[in-house]
């Protein structure tokens, strides 16, 4: 599946602007980004629902500008679900099918196949009021993959499930995507979801795709702070590069009071303004004052206790707050840092991410 | 991807053509010179002059309106009563039966009603020497009976979907049931008390089966005028009394639309400027 | 002494006393002005017809309960070809706002939401005004020398052989005529409760159904028809039961030699002064509907029911 500069326009407003991307076959893709950052326009247009402004979608090499829905081998799971509300779950799967030339044996076989798939047989009859909001979501799952599409486009597949089911039915969603080998392109907003369910994300923003990559490629790599405050939580810092050498380069951090060393970056020469990026997890809290360079000296001014973990905010000379995750590791622990201990913060070169756009 | 849906739309040019060209042809021929009501004889305005000279249409109209207006209010008070006691009261002795008699006179009828109106009327001046004349009255009753039960189902409605939880804040506050009823109940609906008043009061001045029936000699309503003129087939002067009527109703349906547009658009207004002042 | 009676009274007016004015006004109401006369219809349809006035009488030399109304209800072809005729037109009435109301309420479903509440409002106007107009302008248009007419006449002349050439065509007083103002009187009550229905139809189901392989003809028969049968039920009930009891169209417009049952009660009771036989044919037209009435409220309380329809 290749998308090529595809745009979309409503009146003056640009939902999509010049997005390519590339989905390899038996992926799961998602698309991730707040609302109204165009990523349902761009799967609407996946699905046909909506002609680009702009460019062309291609599937196996083949156009698709012009072919109407009901003529795409891509089929989608609506966010609402959609499901006919006068059908039973079984006519409900079956609907599909009834466009496919296969005598009345194959399909029932298919179907009994479908909702096997997706644990379901015993409510075969039941009318979609009659079933939980976690089954609807099953029913639309098999539905839409029961014409055996080459791709499978998911609207916020999660979204209308609790939090319990959620975890649950991202599982499931993997396991059928690999038994079924299904391209699946999956929109959502929450980038939990999109980190556990995906192999590659594309992080959209105004109509426009940021990046593009792996979960791990986008967390520890992000290439703008938009994308790097988006996934994940990060405290920021304005910066200067003072020298670079060769992979590491120091940096001039005025609100961390000292000049720090990070990995180095393209595009960020001696003297470059940029942006430094720290995760709480990648940053280490001790009484003591470590080895080494990146020891910045706070004092705690809140702590959130989690249970398994504990977020600390702690100040900064500078007066700044930066967020410190600290894993919980003994239970009721001697001596683990308490409310307006002085502590010292250090972090790995190349834990510390610089960013210039 | 969406097509314009051809065929849907020019059946509703079909429809609205339907709808209106007759209308449009009654007002065209209200200004015929010609007596012959279907052959056009030049433009005149001679057929308004003969109405508003004619004084049986100035008293037919005022008596519609006397009974309208009588009979729609007698007709909302019963009406919400009857809404109120359906939807609010859970149980009581004869429920059903009742429920049954306010849906009934929505589907029977108006020949039905009408003699058996009649019969009525014509029995309680036999049995009980009233009412001793057929005129004012009898229509009026007749009115309230079959009006009433559109402003109950108007009110019964609204009622269920209206929310009960400030009423049951209101008892919580100390008011007793009648006062909640009073003081939150009725505002709440009156929208809905208003617009079954408005349709009572439209049907009282539209009807024309049971008042031919129930009405009694010297007492002629407007439609029982239109009625008996019609009968006798086409009359210039009558489109010129149609052509009326549309104007004063497609005024009034005009106002009224203008000035819910700008109610909404003010709650709209207010509703952002409340917002704002909230961020 | 005062003050005691003062305090019971409002002492009953707090406890029950309000709640039973509020019941029994409105049921005593009904029951005087409603059940007594549909009583008193039923009773007359069992009394004989005399000279008197008022015209009827029972026991004494008439037999107590006399069934004569009853009877030739089914023996004088009359009656029951005037409950056909009424039946048929009806039935072809509410077909035709059917055909033509569906589309009309499914295209305003697809009409920008400004657009629709003027067209809504076009649709409601023509009830506004007088119910008797609305049939006498259809009068004023299907007369022979009428424009309408005439251009119908021509029409007809121009598409057909010589030897059928018309000087016009004989609408009035016709079944066709009764058929056609019904519809054009009922239409809205097709349109308003389907419109309703339709509006109330989730768009992305249709989406659904395209995604899935069908195409849009296809996607409104497997769809959207189906989820709209109880607004095609409620507004076709909406037209079928006053259309059959119907007395002004057919009086104005219909043909005399082929009464609707509705004229036909009204004259035995009025022109013969046959108050029982009127009371006789009014009861068999009741009992006709209860049938779709009860198909109606059996819909109706499914509907409200319906657990996907709680809010």
């Amino acid at each position: 599946m290749r998308i090529e500069g595809v745009s979309k326009l409503f009146g003056a407003f640009q939902a999509v602007r010049d997005v390519n991307l590339t989905v390899g076959k038996g992926e799961i893709f998602a698309l991730l980004g707040g609302s109204g950052c165009g990523k349902t326009t761009l799967l609407r247009m996946l699905a046909g629902f909506e002609e680009p402004s702009a460019g062309r979608i291609f599937l196996d090499g083949q156009d698709m500008t012009g072919v109407p829905p009901w003529e795409r081998p891509v089929h989608m799971m609506f966010q609402s679900y959609a499901l006919f509300p006068h059908m039973s779950v079984e006519k409900n799967v079956a609907y599909g099918l009834k466009h496919e030339k296969m005598t009345k044996a194959e399909r029932e076989e298919r179907v009994r196949g479908m909702l096997d798939l997706v644990q379901l047989t015993q409510f075969a009859h039941r009318k979609p009021h009659q079933i939980s909001g976690g089954q609807r979501q099953r029913v639309a799952l098999a539905r839409a993959l029961a014409r055996q599409p080459k791709l499978l486009l998911l609207d916020e597949p999660l979204a209308a499930l609790d939090k319990k089911l959620r975890e649950q039915t991202q599982f499931e969603l993997m396991s059928i995507q690999e038994r079924t080998g299904v391209t699946f392109i999956v929109v959502t907003h929450d980038q939990e979801e999109a980190m556990t369910l995906a192999d590659r994300i594309a992080v959209m923003d105004k109509g426009e795709v940021r990046q593009s990559g792996t979960p791990t490629e986008i967390y520890e790599y992000p290439n703008s702070r938009f994308v790097a405050g988006f996934i994940g939580s990060i405290t920021s810092f304005d910066g200067r590069v003072t020298a670079v050498e060769g992979d590491l380069s120091r940096v001039d951090v005025p609100g961390l009071g000292t000049e720090i060393v990070a990995r180095s970056v393209a595009g960020a020469p001696s003297g470059q303004e940029v942006t430094v990026a720290l995760r709480p997890e990648k940053v280490t809290l001790t009484r003591e004052k470590p080895e080494g360079p990146n020891a910045i000296a706070g004092e705690i001014k809140d702590i959130a206790y989690f249970g398994k973990d504990s977020l600390y905010r702690v100040t900064l000379p500078s007066g700044g707050l930066i967020a410190v995750h600290g894993v919980n590791a003994k239970r009721a622990e001697a001596g683990r840092p308490d409310w307006y201990d002085k502590v010292w913060l250090s972090f790995d070169p190349a834990a510390a991410i610089l960013l210039t756009e | 991807m969406r097509r314009r849906p051809i065929f849907l739309i020019s059946v509703l040019c079909f429809g609205f053509a339907f709808f209106y060209i007759p209308i449009l042809s009654m007002i065209v021929y209200s200004f015929n010179g010609s007596r012959l009501a279907t052959v056009w004889g030049g433009f005149s305005t001679k057929w308004y002059v003969s109405l508003f000279s004619n004084k049986q249409v100035g008293a037919a109209l005022f008596l519609s309106l006397k009974i309208a207006l009588i009979s729609a209010t007698m007709a909302t008070i019963l009406g919400t009563m009857a809404g109120i006691a359906l939807a609010r009261f859970r149980r009581f002795k004869g429920r059903l039966f009742f429920s049954g008699m306010v849906t009934a006179p929505l589907i029977m009828p108006d020949v039905i009603t009408g003699i058996s109106s009649l019969m009525l009327f014509i029995l309680m001046a036999e049995w009980i020497g009233w009412p001793s004349t057929r005129g004012f009255t009898t229509i009026t009753l007749a009115h309230i009976t079959f009006s009433m039960v559109y402003v109950t189902t108007i009110v019964q409605s609204r009622l269920i979907s209206a929310e009960r939880d400030i009423e049951e804040a209101a008892m919580d506050l100390g008011s007793k049931p009648w006062q909640v009823l009073w003081d939150i109940t009725l505002p709440v609906i009156f929208p809905a008390i208003l617009s079954g008043w408005l349709l009572a009061f439209t049907i009282s001045l539209d009807e024309v089966v049971i008042t031919s029936f129930t009405t009694g000699p010297g007492n002629t309503t407007l439609p029982l005028l239109i009625w008996s003129k019609v009968k006798l087939g086409v009359t210039p002067d009558i489109n010129a009394l149609a052509t009326l009527i549309v104007l004063v109703v497609g005024i009034g349906v005009v106002i009224a639309g203008w000035l819910m547009n700008r109610a909404e658009k003010q709650r709209d207004r207010d509703a952002r400027l409340a917002y704002r002042a909230n961020e | 002494m005062a003050a005691g009676r003062h305090s019971r009274l409002s002492d009953w007016f707090n406890r029950r006393g309000w709640s039973d004015i509020i019941i029994s006004a409105p049921y005593i109401w009904l029951l005087l002005f409603f059940l007594l006369p549909f009583l008193i219809v039923i009773a007359m349809s069992v009394a004989t017809r005399t000279p008197s006035a008022p015209p009827f009488g029972y026991g004494g030399d008439n037999p107590a309960l006399n069934f004569a109304g009853y009877a030739r209800f089914f023996e004088d072809e009359l009656y029951l070809r005037a409950l056909v005729t009424s039946i048929i037109n009806a039935f072809v009435a509410m077909i035709l706002c059917l055909l033509i109301g569906y589309p009309m309420a499914l295209g305003l479903t697809r009409m920008q939401r400004n657009w629709r509440n003027i067209l809504l409002m076009l649709i409601i106007l023509p009830f506004w005004t007088s119910f008797l107009l609305r049939v006498y302008a259809w009068m004023g248009m299907m007369g022979k020398s009428s424009w309408f007419n005439r251009l119908l006449t021509d029409l007809w002349n121009m598409v057909t052989p010589e030897g059928w050439a018309m000087s016009s065509i004989p609408m009035m007083h016709s079944n066709f005529a009764v058929v056609l103002v019904m519809v054009y009187t009922y239409l809205p009550f097709m349109i308003l409760p389907l419109y309703a229905n339709l509006e109330r139809l989730d768009p992305t189901l249709d989406e659904a159904a395209m995604d899935l392989g069908t195409r849009p003809f296809g996607v409104f028969w497997d769809v959207t028809l189906p989820q709209s049968i109880p607004g095609i039920i409620a507004g076709g009930l909406l037209v079928f039961i006053p259309a059959s009891g119907e007395l002004v169209i057919p009086t104005l417009v219909g043909d005399a030699g082929s009464p609707m049952i509705g004229r036909v009660i009204s004259d035995e009771f009025s022109s013969s002064r046959d108050w029982p036989m009127a009371s006789s044919i009014a009861v068999a037209l009741l009992l006709l509907m209860v049938v779709p009435t009860m198909i109606y409220s059996h819909f109706q309380t499914k509907a409200e029911h319906k657990p996907e329809n709680r809010p």
